[in-house]
């Protein structure tokens, strides 16, 4: 039996039945990436470079890990040149949680776009993850490393952080679940920044079952991070039930318009059906701002993202090019160091909080950002959740998109909206185009809701059964 | 509103970024694409609309003002460039 296949939650039943130990999981796992990874490259090291010998590695069900949570002892450089070498010194919070509910964490780090910054995860350093599905396709992004690896059984289950769809839209490309949780519900302490009031990190898995225990681990408050909330967790393994009688589903007329790929729609509405029949009540709602999302995200994450990538100053950590001057040294290493995208959005937010530019672009922003809240706000009085497709389209060819940013930003049109309104929102597999590429159902709801979402992605995972469809590579 | 390229080199300045004229010239296009996009935001009438600080119905986190754990300086400057003693060293600044 393959180990890798299974999820943390078979495996977690398998350990406690004394059948396996977490060795064989592990050691399954390492054939499994020695195999698959070289086509794959969901992974952006072969070697555990720094700690050859991770003894605390070997417990629980491993999780693999997106390149910018810090991990003590193992590289962390978020696919940026900019922190070539950097050693954690210390774990970030959700590290800490998973070792002490018994688990390990995979040393090996997960590819991603340079600090999150792309929708493709083409704008890494260390190059491009393929799509297991087809390898000729991107993954998604920009936690496509974590998706392809759960995808390829190259992971039992992974953590991606999700910005403006960096874990729903690359789980919906790569035939997985993947769940944003509520702003302030898992810490970030530990995340390196790319824009601090959207930044989640959240579970990428094979079920909605392991979505629910990986939540249980992460979330809770942390006196280290100080947007994090003080409210209770959930035991979110109870909502995990097979009953959706009576739940309000909004579909928003906006998001099912011109730029919505046929067979992504066909699917959703099917999905759609599937759960009407199950009992669930559906009417067409209203998000009128939808349209201004993309725009308002691009100007905040940016603004913020240029503000927490000043940090990379050539001083405490990372590369260095060393110049007479200081500011010159700051210049030179900042060039080098980062990637076109980078530099794109550092230079877009830093424009957009200029003397001068301010009250057009950031204040308007985030005046906007309030509508966009709104508009959730006032659905949310009626309905428990709203659906919609996770993407506008199936992952795109591998260098399709490379050359046109604005084209690239708006395959997060489906996404974004979820950030900017602090909601949780969760992407489960809901079929196939006919080239044999997922498709990925979105389901969102109201703050601090996950329960709702898990339910909904549950009944309907149990009575489809599209997540037990498996690659072969 | 458009961005020129003159806005740009003094926007990559204070970003503390260098750019080559290739750089420069290909950033400054993408740019203005993406702004003239972004500007769709202007249509929209913002009067009287409070901006969002915090997504959240959250109020100031303080904590006391005591001595806590921190870094030991050997984990801080573990992954320093350059270093000397317990201090960064960066070039010199005072002419």
């Amino acid at each position: 039996m393959e180990l890798s296949r299974l999820t943390a939650h078979e495996l977690l039943e398998k350990i406690r039945n004394k059948e396996i130990t977490s060795e064989q999981i592990h050691s399954d796992l390492n054939k499994k990436i020695e195999e698959l990874d070289p086509k794959v490259k969901a992974y952006v090291r072969t070697s555990h470079t720094l700690n050859p010998e991770p003894s605390v590695n070997l417990k629980g069900i491993p999780v693999s890990i997106k390149d910018n949570i810090c991990t003590e002892g193992y590289h962390t450089e978020c696919c940026s040149k900019i922190l070539a070498g950097f050693n954690p010194p210390y774990n970030a919070t959700v590290i800490n949680r998973i070792i002490a509910s018994g688990n390990s964490f995979l040393g090996l780090k997960c590819n991603m776009d340079e600090f999150a910054f792309g929708s493709s995860t083409e704008n890494s350093c260390f190059g491009p993850t393929h799509n297991p599905w087809n390898l000729e396709c991107v993954p998604g992004g920009s936690s496509g490393g974590s998706a392809a690896a759960v995808a390829a059984d190259e992971a039992i289950w992974a953590l991606g952080t999700d910005t403006g769809g960096s874990i729903r839209q690359p789980a919906s490309f790569c035939g997985v679940v993947g769940l944003k949780p509520t702003y302030g519900r898992v810490s970030r302490f530990g995340l390196i920044a790319f824009a601090s009031s959207l930044d989640q990190i959240g579970p990428l898995t094979k079920d909605v079952r392991d979505a629910a225990l990986l939540m249980n681990i992460i979330s809770g408050y942390d006196a280290n991070d100080s947007t994090s909330v003080n409210t209770p967790v959930p035991d979110y393994t109870k909502d995990l039930i097979n009953d959706i009688k009576g739940m309000r589903v909004g579909i928003p007329k906006e998001y099912f318009v011109k730029g919505l790929d046929p067979e992504v729609k066909a699917a959703v509405e099917e999905a759609i059906s599937k759960l009407k029949s199950l009992g669930a009540q559906f009417k067409e709602v209203s998000l009128p701002h939808t349209e201004y999302a993309v725009p308002v995200y691009y100007i905040i994450a940016t603004a913020e993202a240029s503000s927490n990538l000043a940090r990379f100053d050539a001083v405490q950590y990372g590369l260095r090019e060393d110049q007479k001057s200081l500011i010159d040294m700051y210049k030179k290493t900042r060039q080098l160091g980062f990637g076109d995208e980078a530099k794109r959005r550092i230079l877009l937010g830093t424009f957009a909080l200029s003397h001068g530019y301010y009250d057009a672009y950031y204040l308007r922003a985030q005046k906007v950002r309030t509508l966009i809240k709104q508009d959730f706000d006032n659905v949310f009085k009626d309905f428990d959740c709203i659906i919609t497709p996770t993407s506008p389209t199936p992952a795109f060819k591998i260098g399709e998109k490379t050359d046109d940013p604005l084209k690239m930003y708006l395959s997060d049109i489906y996404t974004i909206s979820v950030n900017l309104a602090g909601i949780p929102a969760i992407s489960v597999p809901c079929g196939f185009t006919k080239k044999g590429l997922p498709v990925g159902l979105q389901i969102l709801s109201q703050h601090f809701n996950e329960g709702a979402l898990l339910r909904l992605a549950y009944t309907y995972e149990q009575n489809t059964g599209w997540h037990k469809i498996k690659l072969k590579l | 509103m458009s961005i020129d390229k003159k806005t740009v080199e003094n926007v990559a300045h204070l970003a503390r970024i260098n750019l080559d004229k290739k750089e420069l010239d290909k950033i400054s296009g993408q740019l203005e694409h993406i702004l003239s996009f972004i500007d769709k935001l202007s249509s929209l009438n913002t009067d009287n609309i409070a901006p969002t600080s915090h997504i959240l119905p959250i109020s100031n986190v303080l904590r006391k003002d005591e001595l806590r754990k921190s870094l030991p300086i050997a984990k801080t400057l573990m992954n320093a460039p350059a270093k000397q003693g317990n201090f960064f060293v960066v070039p010199k600044i005072i002419e």
